[in-house]
């Protein structure tokens, strides 16, 4: 049986116990979210591309929060849920969660450090594939101070303020943005100011960036900025020994009291 | 409880980037960029994330309005219609076909584009046509 097949007896097993499941559908040769409420449907069942389904479940519990639902999640968007539910974003109580690993290209394409979810799943579909290490953030992690900012400068010069990065960013959901603030992002310039902008963003996604790359693969200048939140994530877990998206429990470093000495 | 995608085209200019309306029980409520579509590639510029702005927005404009004596006031289709027809007859029989210009817009298709020119020389009988993209 293929990963679609597995996947459409599992979503189709799991419609019968709730009252919708939020998965990929395929229709006229393109691929996106979908609430599936009928068997019937799901001939029209997608894999890839993959787009943040935890934002859809966001935006359904938002209108329907006592809903019981069920969702695929790539590991990625597992992890992505953890953080969302961290931070009232999403309820998890009455939602069931399908696993879908994905396959070794795909987290090769991704850079993946966690390629299938493990830890909020009820049903799995697909085969665990290895973790691949993030080759940009590494080749970046070996070059001087001065090599990198003049990395970071040509690749944000590139920058047209088209806020796809925050747009398609599930864990950037804040009523009011900063980027938005004149004072720090000034209306009508172009690219933004340097660094600013984009270290705003990526300070504000440090501790519930989760490395599912959308931004990255909304950005029409190809800027690969996941590379830099890796590498934060990474200083996160040295200073702070916290990893989004593993655990429910884990409290994140920003909204904890400090327990030092000053 | 209904929740789907719906695949259109950008309505903002030209280029004719594929974007997603998301649907929620029969209400537009945000835009999606479609990943792999050949033009645009999965991505969208700032007007085109914010495409379904206008659909349910308070300002929008549902009805013709007719400007009279400084005021406008709600008018049907027909009347908003026959109106047009009239100034335009009377201009052209008055002033000529030169007083008379239309301007196109790059949210519309090729073929009402095409269609708008050709009302415009044909039937108007002048060549002030232009188009918004210019800008
Ligand atoms: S990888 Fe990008 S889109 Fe995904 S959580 Fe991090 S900042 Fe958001
Ligand atoms: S960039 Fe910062 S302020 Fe803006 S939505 Fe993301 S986290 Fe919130
Ligand atoms: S998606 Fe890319 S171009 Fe658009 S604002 Fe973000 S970094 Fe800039």
């Amino acid at each position: 049986m293929n990963r679609l097949e597995a996947l459409r007896n599992a979503v189709g097993e799991l419609l019968d116990k709730v009252e919708g499941v939020i998965a990929l559908r395929n229709k006229s040769g393109h691929v996106a979210p979908h609430l599936f409420r009928e068997r019937e449907e799901l001939n029209g069942l997608g894999l890839s591309p993959k787009y943040p389904l935890p934002a859809t479940l966001r935006l359904i519990q938002n209108e329907y929060p006592e809903a019981k639902l069920g969702i695929v999640c790539r590991g990625c968007e597992e992890r992505g849920l953890i953080e969302m539910a961290k931070r009232n974003q999403v309820e998890l109580g009455n939602v069931t969660v399908i696993g879908l690993a994905c396959t070794a290209d795909e987290a090769e394409e991704c850079r993946c450090a966690k390629p299938y979810p493990s830890v909020l799943v009820d049903a799995h579909v697909g085969e665990r594939t290895e973790p691949v290490p993030d080759r940009v953030a590494e080749e970046l992690r070996q070059k001087e101070v001065a090599e990198r900012l003049s990395f970071w400068r040509s690749q944000f010069d590139k920058c047209i303020k088209c806020y796809a990065c925050r747009n398609a960013c599930p864990q950037c959901f804040c009523p009011e943005c900063t980027l938005e603030e004149e004072l720090w992002v000034e209306r009508g310039r172009v690219p933004p100011p340097f660094p600013s902008f984009h270290l705003i963003r990526a300070m504000h996604t440090a501790g519930k960036c989760v490395g599912c790359r959308e931004c990255e693969l909304s950005c029409p200048a190809h800027i690969p900025m996941t590379a830099l939140y890796a590498l934060i994530r990474q200083e996160m877990g040295e200073m702070f020994g916290y990893e989004p998206g593993v655990d429910l429990e884990d409290q994140p470093p920003l909204v904890l009291p400090m327990e030092v000495e000053i | 409880m209904e929740y789907r995608n719906v695949l259109t085209t950008c309505p903002y200019c030209g280029t004719g980037c594929a974007l997603y309306l998301q649907v929620l029980d029969g209400s537009v409520v945000g835009t999606l960029p479609v990943k792999g579509h050949p033009i645009s590639e999965g991505a969208l510029c700032i007007k085109g994330w914010n495409a379904h702005g206008f659909i349910h927005h308070a300002d929008r404009l549902t009805k013709p309005l007719i400007r009279e004596q400084g005021q406008f006031r709600e008018a049907g289709w027909d009347e908003a219609y026959n109106l047009i027809a009239d100034r335009f007859s009377s201009f052209k029989s008055d002033f000529g076909p030169d007083s008379l210009a239309v301007l196109s817009s790059a949210k519309c298709t090729n073929e009402e584009n095409y269609l708008l020119q050709k009302f415009t020389r044909a039937f108007l009988g002048t060549n002030n046509v232009d188009h918004c993209a210019r800008l």
